[in-house]
């Protein structure tokens, strides 16, 4: 059980350090869904430690949301780049004091 | 001081029900107050139709009031004297808790006398004013708030309960404020009549003070029942009312320590000096100490108090007077000493009170008659009230020259006029009862002798130091007329005194005095006041008669003389007593409440923005340091989670 859960908890940071560091809103977003699996292999886990079918459902779950999130944040990115050419996180800096 | 002989109590106000002529009582305080109302409310609805005869109205409903009270008086000498206290109940005032408050008029011999006083000497000042007012373009307004005072003070002497009363008391006082500032435009009339206000509102704290007292001590204000309870209650509670009435009978009586205001009160017209300030408002405090005499009677204490500040003010008008070149500012000083007299005589207990009211009477003729002989002197002199620039103006203006003489040689107290009488009786019964009280009074009786022989010389007598081009004429007959009734009045007055009348019709009200010999015969104390007086009249003759009279008043002068000019210091008193402080409290007041209050309302509403735009920069547009933030705060909420589960 454990090395899944740390394997987890690795992809997770991973997932984490890339959101915070990498410039490209595209790789960004690939980091976002790298910490999502890092949590739906977390649950399956679980789920297999205590025998019932609850996390692996639960998976399910976070998979449709992430599918959805990812049509929606792709059609933003996508007109933020039509508009200002740039794909960069670090120039959509305009709602500031 | 006096005390109340064994088993006899003040007598008490026990009024039967006002039937047949004296039923009419209402009528002379309705009739002023109409056209107080028709003037001043009514008028100016009527768009200027009585402004050319408003004045007529004004002075004629004093006249039929004083006819009514006349009549009055007549109906009340035709009872016996057992019967003489009726009362009328008008309405309810108010009624809350236990405390009900009619508007109920009492008349008895004592407000029989003021009432005539008040319309008698009131209806020849109102006719005097339609000559004094004639070129006054607002005499409407003036002729409304006259009649507005007399019906104030009506009220004043007619109610039969404190709260009344202190309503005719802040009706005359309203008056007094309106008359005094009337010429508006003037600054010094201005500033004169809100300190005649502001200075009665600090006597007003004592009546308001007493009437609460009556209330918890007595659970009414009715004088009838408040007589009756009297002998069961404490000195000490005694003492205290009294003290209280003294304070407000000082602030409308210009007594010391409030008698800072009667002098600028002269700004004022001259009708209005005469008849607010000589004859009746003034004295309507010796009016409420005497009416009080069922307190003042079981209050030694209270009295001794009256009869000091009495005295002290009788000397401080009488010094005032000495060194005042402006006419009417030295009879103001001479009506503070005379008020002094009657006070005196007012705490001088049952023997005194008549007395004093007797003084009153004869002080309200002579001084209303010398008021007006001022007016008149100041008609014919282009309103000039400098007595500097007078002189000779007995053979210019006869008439004003003789009534004026009446007037002086009453307030001098030459044997025979009405002064006389009133004012040596005031001083036997100070001697009888301590003898400091009648040296200190018959002294005052001397300088009262100078001053006022001081006055005489400069306006009548001495050389003419009259201005270029002015010649002085005699004033019409609708002012010289009130004057010759006045000044006979001053010569004849004192037949009130024939067999004691005065003092056996007020007695139902004052009570019987414990016969006291005095310490000589009453021919030796007259002598020797007629002797002080004597010496008084003839350093004024010394000193002012015989010298020539300087133009300009002379700056290198004693420092009595300069003192007595300063009003000895009143005013700088009460600046360092009063006023300074009074105005450095304000000034903490207003600054702790600009920088106090206002700095903690302000002052939190800054720190808070200055927080604001300290935790704003965290809003820095940065997505990546928004994620950093998102990552704090779960890695908080997890942290926090642990350490409750393992707690």
């Amino acid at each position: 059980m454990t090395p899944y859960v740390v394997l987890s908890a690795i992809v997770f940071s991973i997932g984490v350090v890339g959101v915070l560091t990498r410039r490209n809103a595209l790789v960004v977003f690939m980091c976002v869904e790298l910490m999502l699996n890092a949590s739906n292999l977390a649950l399956v886990a679980f789920a297999k430690q205590n025998g019932n079918l609850d996390g692996q459902i639960a998976a399910f779950f976070v998979m449709v949301v992430a599918a959805a999130e990812v049509v929606v944040g792709l059609a933003i990115i996508m007109t933020i780049f039509r508009t200002r050419r740039s794909a960069s996180v670090d120039d959509a800096s305009l709602l500031k004091y | 001081m006096f005390v109340l002989a064994e088993g006899v109590t003040a007598p008490v106000v026990h009024p039967g029900s006002a039937d047949g002529v004296l039923s009419l009582v209402w009528l002379v305080i309705a009739l002023p107050a109409l056209g107080a109302a028709v003037l001043l409310v009514g008028a100016p609805l009527a768009k200027g139709r009585l402004d050319r005869s408003g004045h007529l109205i004004g002075a004629a409903l004093p006249v039929v009031s004083f006819l009514v009270s006349l009549v009055m008086f007549f109906s009340l000498l035709g009872r016996g004297s057992g019967s003489r206290q009726v009362s009328q109940h008008l309405f309810t005032w108010f009624e809350v808790g236990g405390l009900h408050v009619g508007f109920d008029l009492l008349y008895d011999p004592l407000s029989a006398l003021f009432l005539l006083l008040i319309t008698g000497v009131g209806s020849l000042i109102h006719i005097y004013s339609i000559g004094y007012m004639e070129h006054d373009a607002r005499r409407r307004r003036f002729f409304g708030y006259l009649n507005l005072f007399v019906a104030a003070m009506l009220a004043l002497v007619l109610s039969a309960n404190y709260l009344g009363l202190f309503l005719g008391w802040e009706g005359v006082g309203l008056a007094s404020y309106l008359l005094i500032g009337f010429w508006q435009y003037k600054p010094s009339a201005a500033a004169a009549a809100k300190k005649a206000f502001i200075v009665n509102r600090v006597g007003d704290i004592g009546l308001s003070l007493g009437i609460g007292l009556f209330f918890v001590t007595f659970g009414t204000t009715d004088f009838s029942t408040i007589s009756a309870a009297a002998p069961r209650a404490s000195e000490g509670t005694m003492t205290a009312l009294g003290l209280l009435l003294l304070l407000a009978a000082c602030g409308k009586s210009a007594q010391v320590p409030l008698q800072s205001w009667l002098l600028d009160a002269m700004e004022g017209p001259t009708p209005v000096s005469a008849l607010i300030h000589a004859a009746t408002m003034v004295t309507a405090g010796v009016y409420l100490i005497v009416r009080s005499n069922f307190i003042f009677d079981y209050a030694p204490h209270a009295r001794t108090v009256v009869v000091i500040v009495a005295t002290v003010t009788l000397l401080y008008g009488a010094i005032i007077g000495c060194a005042k070149d402006d006419i009417k500012k030295a009879l103001a000083g001479s009506t503070m000493s005379q008020i002094g007299y009657m006070m005196l005589g007012a705490g001088l207990g049952i023997a005194g009170y008549p007395f004093a009211i007797f003084h009153l009477l004869t002080h309200g003729f002579f001084k209303a008659n010398m008021f007006l002989g001022a007016g008149s002197v100041m008609h014919g002199m282009d309103d000039d009230v400098d007595m500097r620039h007078y002189g000779t103006l007995r053979k210019a203006m006869p008439v004003t020259f003789i009534t004026f003489a009446m007037g002086y040689l009453a307030i001098i107290g030459f044997p025979g006029f009405s002064g006389f009488w009133s004012k040596d009786r005031i001083i036997e019964v100070a001697l009888t009862q301590n003898w400091l009280v009648g040296a200190l009074a018959m002294v005052g009786a001397g300088i009262t002798g100078f001053y006022m022989t001081r006055l005489m010389l400069m306006t009548f007598f001495t050389e003419n130091r009259w201005k270029d081009g002015l010649h002085p004429h005699e004033s019409p007959s609708v002012m010289t007329v009130p004057l010759m009734v006045l000044a006979a009045l001053s010569a004849l007055g004192g037949l009130m005194l024939a067999g004691n009348w005065i003092v056996d019709f007020l007695s139902p009200v004052t009570g019987d005095p414990a016969h006291e010999n005095p310490p000589l015969p009453s021919l030796v104390i007259s002598l020797i006041v007629v002797l002080i007086v004597g010496v008084g009249v003839a350093t004024a003759w010394f000193l002012v008669g015989k010298r020539d009279v300087p133009r300009e008043a002379p700056q290198d002068v004693s420092f009595a003389t300069r003192a007595a000019r300063a009003e000895l210091y009143g005013n700088e008193i009460n600046d360092g007593l009063v006023v300074g402080p009074g105005g450095r409290l304000v000034g903490g007041l207003t600054t702790m409440d600009r920088h106090g209050v206002d700095g903690v309302v302000e002052g939190g509403a800054l720190a808070i923005g200055g927080v604001g735009s300290v935790l704003r920069r965290a809003q820095n547009g940065f997505v990546r340091s928004y994620a950093l933030s998102v990552l704090l705060g779960a890695l908080l909420v997890v942290l926090a989670l642990l350490a409750v589960n393992a707690a």
